[in-house]
């Protein structure tokens, strides 16, 4: 099995900072998910890794060794490009065995691994078949084949399911999964969507400007969010936030509304000054208007979603979305008191954006 | 009742286009035909009708003398063999000529285009130009380099001379269509282990079909045309057709005989044709591919 360290990576194209000192030691047999938006340097970390890419400092270590000199097919990793990149001149057979055959393996044993990929995924009915003539989603299958088919212990993805459609998408998600619960290869994937990275990873790193933002289990990103980016890109509908300021009680003030901060657990006692607070939609509690403890509100409009419902309330001078079963939504009235389940807040500074 | 009466004429004024569009057709098709027509028609004369006949007139009594004639025994100088020697010289200039340069090109396109910094715009820049260099402005340096390489007036010269010209043309066209061709491709030959040649010849040239083709054709018309290049470096023993052909027509000795001169002419421009008609399909598909691709 294997480990991947990747030490003070750094690197720039044309003066633009692309990756800024990257961290992160993925542990073997794990799935790792890098996320972050388009630009955030997540593509090109991968291109590193793979060697396919060279950086300007820094090392990638797997399994104790040192291969950030090395060409790609001599790091014992195997790749999952966006756009599949089968070679279409040859069938998926050849596309399976192309590796191998360069590798100098013996007709047998390559005959052998590419009836084991082609069972695996199910794709034995394709193998006389050219890229050409397949489907998007046999394609998809095709390429993870080709990264199984030399069982390297490490396997990269590249966005590898954003080309499907959303309900091939949902079903290959859950495979992949499988997928890795099988054959236990440490995986690195990266993503734009945060569904695939809150489903999947066993660890999801937060990417945002070349920077590693956050590094931990999809979950805990989820409620303890370490910066004000991860908090507004994780999750849907966005987590509210309001600008304000905590005082020397500790309490956070908006206007002239004081909330109790006392029910938080801070990561250090915290000084006074510029605070943001942050308060997923599901924390929210809607209660009468005239409710002690409880911040004015007014309704301005809901989304039924099927299962249940949003609302979204002008409060303390923006919106919030707050999540409501669907028979408050329909009897909601419009002047109403808010209340903020304060243990499952996230507070950041204003200056460094970082969680208090 | 208006309906039908304007509906009728809309279907007038489409007729009318229609006619118009054919007849213009047409003429053009004629218009550009009729050089072809004349050659052809006055090949196909004995010498007595066309010094007696005119020469738009059709042949009285066809006959193809004159293409034997041009093809075995029409003076080319001091030597009477017709152009029947210098069709095996230009297929023996041509196919070398082309398959290297095509070859080489597309080696040459696929590095630049997988070559990814200002450095290889510039090399990109410098071909370019080099495609704008009249041949006649490159002559004697031309010379001078390969009468010391001792190639001067020799068939490896002759071969050598129309690679080099040929390279910037056949670089260009193939790195614009592997420009086209995703990145990704390539990388994943990499990680399977494939080396850049490896990668070029197992699964870039098989995708390349289409643009082979045009640049060859392209390249063999241009190369089979060729009359200076041929003159100038191919020596004695290997002048190709072109450069007989001539001979034949500026030839001072006995009288000047057309119907031998468009016989020889139509002989040396069959091969090209051949080309296209057996690649043509092929030929309209590199060329849609590559105005697709820009």
């Amino acid at each position: 099995m294997s480990s991947i360290s990747i030490r003070k990576i750094r690197k720039s194209f044309a003066g633009l900072t692309v990756l800024d000192s990257v961290d992160m030691e993925i542990e073997s047999g794990e799935f790792v998910v890098i996320l972050g938006p388009s630009g955030c340097g997540k593509s090109t970390l991968l291109g590193v890794v793979a060697g396919l890419e060279e950086s300007e400092s820094g090392q990638i270590v797997i399994d104790g060794v040192d291969v950030s000199g090395r060409e790609p097919s001599q790091r014992g990793l195997a790749m999952v490009f966006q756009s599949y990149a089968l070679f279409p001149a040859m069938t998926v057979r050849r596309n399976l065995s192309f590796g191998m055959q360069i590798a100098g393996a013996s007709k047998a044993e390559i005959e052998a691994k590419v009836a084991w990929v082609a069972k695996l995924l199910q794709i034995e009915a394709l193998l006389e078949r050219k890229p050409g003539q397949l489907s998007g989603g046999q394609r998809q299958r095709v390429a993870i084949g080709r990264a199984l088919v030399r069982s390297s212990s490490i396997c990269l993805f590249d966005e590898p399911l954003s080309n499907l459609d959303a309900k091939l998408r949902a079903e290959t998600r859950v495979e992949l999964k499988q997928l890795h619960e099988t054959l236990r290869s440490t995986m690195i994937y990266v993503t734009h969507d945060q569904i695939e990275a809150m489903t999947m990873a066993d660890r999801v790193a937060v990417m945002h400007k070349g920077r590693v933002e956050q590094f931990a289990p999809p979950q805990f990103i989820y409620e303890k969010p370490a910066s004000l980016f991860v908090a507004g890109f994780v999750g849907s509908p966005a987590m509210n936030f309001v600008d304000g300021r905590l005082d020397e009680a500790g309490r956070f003030q908006v206007g002239d509304i004081a909330i109790d901060t006392s029910a938080y657990a801070f990561e250090a006692p915290p000084a006074p000054g510029e605070a943001v607070l942050g308060i997923r939609c599901e924390d929210v509690e809607v209660v009468g208007c005239e409710t002690p403890e409880s911040i004015p509100g007014t309704l301005a409009f809901v989304e039924l979603l099927g299962a249940d419902a949003l609302g979204w309330f002008d409060c303390l001078g923006r919106r919030f979305s707050v999540r409501l079963t669907v028979e408050a939504a329909r009897s909601m009235e419009r002047k109403v008191g808010l209340r903020f389940d304060m243990a499952k807040a996230s507070f950041f500074s204003a200056t460094t954006e970082r969680r208090l | 009742m208006s309906r039908t009466l304007a509906g009728g004429k809309a279907a007038f004024g489409k007729r009318a286009g229609r006619f118009g569009l054919y007849a213009f057709l047409i003429v053009s098709a004629i218009f550009f035909l009729l050089p072809l027509l004349l050659i052809i028609g006055n090949s196909l004369k004995s010498m007595e009708e066309i010094r007696q006949g005119n020469l738009l007139a059709l042949p009285l009594a066809p006959t193809f003398d004159a293409w034997v004639t041009a093809w075995k025994s029409a003076c080319t100088g001091l030597e009477c063999g017709g152009v029947r020697p210098g069709l095996w010289n230009s297929i023996k200039i041509a196919v070398p000529s082309v398959a290297i340069s095509t070859l080489a090109g597309a080696l040459n396109g696929y590095a630049l285009a997988q070559w990814k910094s200002p450095r290889a715009n510039l090399i990109m820049l410098l071909v370019t130009i080099g495609l704008f260099i009249p041949y006649q402005a490159m002559l004697y340096p031309t010379v001078k380099i390969l009468s010391s390489m001792g190639l001067f007036r020799t068939y490896a010269g002759i071969v050598f001379v129309h690679v080099i010209y040929g390279l910037p043309y056949t670089t260009l066209l193939f790195r614009n269509f592997y420009i086209g061709v995703p990145d990704e491709i390539s990388c994943a030959a990499r990680m399977e282990g494939a080396s850049f040649l490896r990668t070029f010849w197992s699964v870039i040239l098989p995708i390349s079909t289409n643009i082979l083709v045009v640049v060859a054709i392209l390249q063999f018309t241009g190369i089979w045309n060729d009359y200076l290049l041929g003159l100038i470096f191919a020596g004695n023993d290997n002048l190709p057709m072109t450069v007989q052909l001539t001979n034949i027509v500026n030839n001072a000795r006995g009288s000047a005989s057309p119907n031998v001169n468009m016989a020889a002419a139509l002989i040396t421009a069959i091969p090209p044709l051949i080309v296209y008609f057996l690649s043509g399909r092929y030929f309209v598909r590199g060329i849609a591919a590559g105005a697709v691709k820009g």
